[in-house]
């Protein structure tokens, strides 16, 4: 590994024969400018960020999630306690951490649909779901899911019925929501850890349905993980 | 403050596009800048509060345009300008046509706050409403930080769940007061907040400090 994060992958092309480095968008040379001048600062250290982001991209993610909702689908009794005080049902399977300090866990049903937004910003239930994807940051779903949440879900490929309640979970104070999905019919045969594999992010966000057949949304869960203590926004 | 960031029940913005198996990061950059908020954010040189009202004070232009790690970075570079740990002129040199920061916090954002708080005098220990409670939301207009959203100010709901008392972000955001108050979970039913012609079954739960409430018969 380079140094220098910022000569890593991405920044060389080949434009016909010979390497030159491709000159830095604007948005690069700010990230630059300010990891060197806070690195000179002493604020930040450069293997502080390399511990943290490399977390969040293999070991804090939806698979940490999908373990918690499959144990409630197996174990009635950790899904009482998992609805009753999320966060300890949570902590039981060694997940917790930034933005997982105070967690609610919403339950669907045949006859309760709930999703989660963060209309103000981005919260997000990281030790369980890793960091938000793209759409659930954008103005986009922030601004409709809100005001037309049936629209939304549909256009994402989860037509609900009329018969259907929605709730719209917007975590605007300390509360980070999970949704915990419906277990899908002809599962009854699986094992928790193949349960698991079933579950997507964004059934977790209430964006879609759990369905019986699905690949691995990620590599076998490793053992329990705990992220730098930090306070985050 | 009335910002472009406060979004909900905005028309207009189109489809939410969605990408297959995106990656946790697109580029390099984005890793670098999430990984120097955590640093900093581990430093307590900043509270989440300051620093997301150092994100909605982005020109809102900007705000729209730039992609989320892009607002991180701003809201970083100018919460660590302001608190002076960063040289502004030092970091415009680093970059051609200059940095962008988010504009300064109104001038009223403190004292618009402590008329909130004055207003209410909430208790830490005694939360004032109960499970099933009707409540209305205060129809206030900060100028500062708040986490009271727009799209529900001057509403009704019903209080479903009483949390601990949680700092008020408000206060937080432009002072050193820690002021904790209860916060509840309220559901507003969809034909309260849009019209008549919602889906009448459908409801949106917002989570909302005591001080942004008010009783309601």
């Amino acid at each position: 590994m380079s140094d220098d994060p910022h000569d890593r992958d991405a920044h060389t092309h080949d434009h016909g024969g010979g390497h030159h480095p491709a000159p830095l968008s604007p948005v690069e040379m700010r990230a630059r400018a300010l990891e060197e001048l806070l690195t000179a600062a002493g604020i930040v250290d450069p293997t502080f960020i390399d511990g943290v982001v490399n977390a969040y991209e293999r070991d804090i993610g939806p698979m940490n999630g999908a373990r918690v909702v499959a144990r409630a689908w197996v174990d009635p009794a950790y899904r009482g306690r998992l609805l009753t005080d999320a966060t300890k049902a949570i902590a039981e399977l060694g997940f917790g951490g930034p933005e997982g300090e105070h967690m609610v866990v919403v339950e669907n049903t045949p006859d309760v649909h709930n999703v989660v937004v963060c209309t103000l910003c981005s919260c997000y239930p990281w030790p369980v779901l890793g960091l938000p994807p793209n759409w659930y940051k954008s103005p986009a779903y922030r601004a409709r899911v809100v005001r037309e949440p049936r629209a939304v879900l549909a256009e994402m490929g989860l037509v609900l019925a009329e018969s259907v309640e929605v709730r719209v979970w917007d975590s605007s104070a300390e509360i980070r929501y999970l949704v915990l999905p419906e277990r899908p019919p002809g599962t009854e045969t699986l094992a928790e850890e193949e349960l698991a594999a079933l579950v997507t992010r964004d059934a977790m966000i209430g964006t879609a349905h759990v369905a019986a057949r699905h690949g691995p949304i990620s590599p076998p869960p490793s053992g329990s993980t705990s992220p730098p203590r930090q306070q985050t926004p | 403050m009335n910002g472009i960031h406060d979004l909900g029940g905005m028309d207009g913005f189109g489809r939410v596009v969605v990408e297959a198996a995106e990656p946790v990061f697109h580029q390099p950059w984005e890793r670098r800048v999430f990984g120097m908020l955590a640093a900093v954010a581990f430093t307590r040189l900043t509270s989440a509060h300051g620093y997301r009202h150092a994100v909605e004070r982005m020109d809102p232009e900007h705000y729209l345009r730039a992609p989320y790690y892009e607002r991180m970075m701003t809201g970083l570079a100018t919460l660590l300008v302001e608190r002076g740990k960063l040289d502004r002129a030092t970091l415009d040199a680093r970059v051609p046509g200059g940095f962008p920061l988010a504009q300064p916090a109104h001038p009223n954002a403190t004292s618009d706050a402590e008329e909130i708080v004055a207003d209410t005098r909430t208790s830490e220990a005694s939360p004032r409403f109960r499970v099933g409670d009707t409540v209305r939301v205060r129809d206030v207009q900060p100028r500062g930080h708040t986490r009271c959203p727009r799209y529900v100010r001057g509403h009704r709901g019903v209080v479903v769940r009483i949390d601990r008392p949680f700092t008020l972000p408000d206060l937080a955001a432009h002072t050193d007061r820690d002021h904790r108050e209860p916060t509840y979970g309220v559901r507003f039913s969809a034909t309260e907040l849009w019209s008549a012609s919602a889906a009448t079954r459908d409801a949106v739960y917002v989570d909302l400090w005591e001080s942004y409430l008010e009783a309601t018969r």
